[in-house]
């Protein structure tokens, strides 16, 4: 039997985790922009876009992300469709993701006193110049704590990848742990790796808040 | 033709019908005073005339711009009459001068070094020249409804619509506020203000309209109407303000 080194073990874990943070950047990426689409839909005038992003967002945040990538992978391929493993887990975590913002962000834009729209449709605004130039930058704002806090519950989210044999810090977790018999240690190396992504962003996003109360001066 | 053209306009808001038939025509540069008790459809008839609320019957023209729900009719009507809130709703994120530029640069496509240069005019005009560069939270009530007043001027409407503007002001601040609309008055703008504010409304008016009840109750100069009211309504309402 080879001998494992814990720097070995470091070092290819450390390698896997690249595939973490690439997924999760584009899987927020991704879901930022979908997302953005689906809140435009979510608070149209038009009755049909309204009722279809609540369904697209009921849908995915009521179903697990697990089906969602199971569905993805597997279902695409019975349809004749071959996805490969990142393909697959980058759409699921995509679209995923973009329920969760959407509704995050139909909040802040909400919570935007009805008197802004007002007053700038009464100045002649269209909706996409009032999105554009008054309420977004306004629930800007209030949308980053929420949103840079939901961000740790995307990079989680990414550990499920790994069912579909997407190899990730989860998965190189595991085909590490069987490979040294030392699954104590592997694991929490894997733990400690998700923890140091983690850790910044829920406490940046603790701080963005607690500054953003402290100033309720508004720009 | 008059300037504003408002015909048999009704208003519901589910089975509750706020405006029952409102006819009223104002010629260019009258200043008339919406008076009346409320839930009588003051604000209702102003968020009408400027499409923030549908109507369900009746029709508005402003100085040829009619009122319609689609987004191109809206704008046309909403360049030529601009409104004035009793909460400011001034932009937060965006100081004084921004607020007076935007509309301009955004709906009219103004290069920005002449909306720059309309919204110090404005400013000017309102008497916070100076405060070209403050954010609305440095800005007391007063001066935030008097950059509000350069913001609607500045897209150069040929009425202002004004509803409640002093209500939400501490009383020392009314006056430099009301000192601002009696100029614009003076210099010929056709204004519809939705006002408590009696004495000033005596004084500046050319016609006061009484609102009862969704309807045009009474309507004429402020001499007849405060001096010498024809309904028992009208007499109440009068005798409830002191
Ligand atoms: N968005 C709305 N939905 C339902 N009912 C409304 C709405 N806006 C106004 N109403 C109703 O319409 C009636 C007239 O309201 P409006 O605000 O026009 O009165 P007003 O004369 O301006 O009163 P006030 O002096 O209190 O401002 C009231 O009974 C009010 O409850
Ligand atoms: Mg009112």
């Amino acid at each position: 039997m080879i001998e494992f080194t814990t720097w070995d073990i470091l070092r290819n874990l450390l390698l896997a985790a690249r595939w973490t943070v690439v997924l999760s950047l584009v899987a927020f990426t991704g879901g930022a922009i979908v997302g953005l689409a689906i809140l435009f839909l979510r608070i149209s005038k038009g009755k049909a876009a309204r009722v279809f992003a609540s369904g697209y967002i009921e849908l995915f945040q009521g179903t697990p992300l697990l089906m969602q990538l199971f569905l993805s992978f597997f279902g695409l391929s019975l349809l004749g469709i071959e996805v490969p493993a990142w393909l697959a887990a980058g759409i699921a975590l995509i679209l995923w993701t973009a329920s969760f913002l959407a509704e995050i962000w139909r909040g802040c834009v909400e919570a935007i006193p009805k008197g802004q729209w007002e007053a700038s449709a009464s100045l002649g605004m269209g909706r996409l110049q009032q999105m554009r130039h008054v309420i977004l930058p306004q629930a800007l704002k209030i949308a980053v704590p929420p949103t840079v806090g939901f961000s740790v519950q995307v990079v989680k989210g990414t550990s499920l990848t790994s069912i579909i044999g997407f190899t990730e810090l989860a998965k190189a977790g595991q085909v590490i742990a069987n490979a040294t018999f030392a699954p104590f240690t592997v694991y929490g190396f894997v733990a400690l790796i998700y923890f140091v992504l983690c850790f910044p962003l829920s406490k940046s996003s603790q701080f963005l808040e607690r500054k953003l109360n402290v100033a309720h001066r508004n720009h | 033709m008059s300037l504003i053209e408002i015909t048999e306009v009704r208003k519901s808001f589910g089975d509750n019908e706020v405006l029952k038939g409102i006819d009223l025509n104002v010629e260019p540069g009258e200043v008339i005073a919406i008076i009346g008790k409320s839930g009588s459809g003051k604000s209702t008839l102003l968020r009408c005339i400027n499409g923030l609320e549908t109507i369900n019957a009746g029709s508005i023209q402003v100085a040829g711009a009619q009122l319609a729900t689609d987004e191109l009719h809206l704008k046309a009507l909403r360049l030529k009459v601009g409104m004035i809130f009793q909460g400011f709703n001034l932009f937060p994120h965006k100081t004084a001068g921004q607020n007076v530029m935007l509309s301009q640069m955004v709906v009219k496509k103004t290069p920005k070094p002449e909306a720059e240069a309309m919204a110090k005019k404005m400013l000017d005009r309102v008497g916070l020249g100076h405060k070209f560069d403050a954010y609305p939270d440095e800005l007391s009530g007063g001066q935030q409804q008097r950059v509000a007043i350069a913001r609607a001027l500045a897209m150069q409407p040929v009425a202002l619509l004004c509803d409640e503007v002093t209500s939400a002001l501490d009383p020392e601040l009314v006056q430099e506020v009301l000192a601002v609309v009696k100029e614009l008055a003076a210099e010929g703008m056709t204004l519809l203000m939705v006002t408590h504010e009696m004495r000033f409304a005596r004084d500046v008016c050319s016609r006061v309209v009484f609102m009862h009840m969704g309807r045009v109750h009474e309507i004429g100069p402020p001499d007849e109407v405060f001096g010498d009211p024809k309904t028992p309504e009208l007499r109440q309402f009068l005798g409830a303000q002191h």
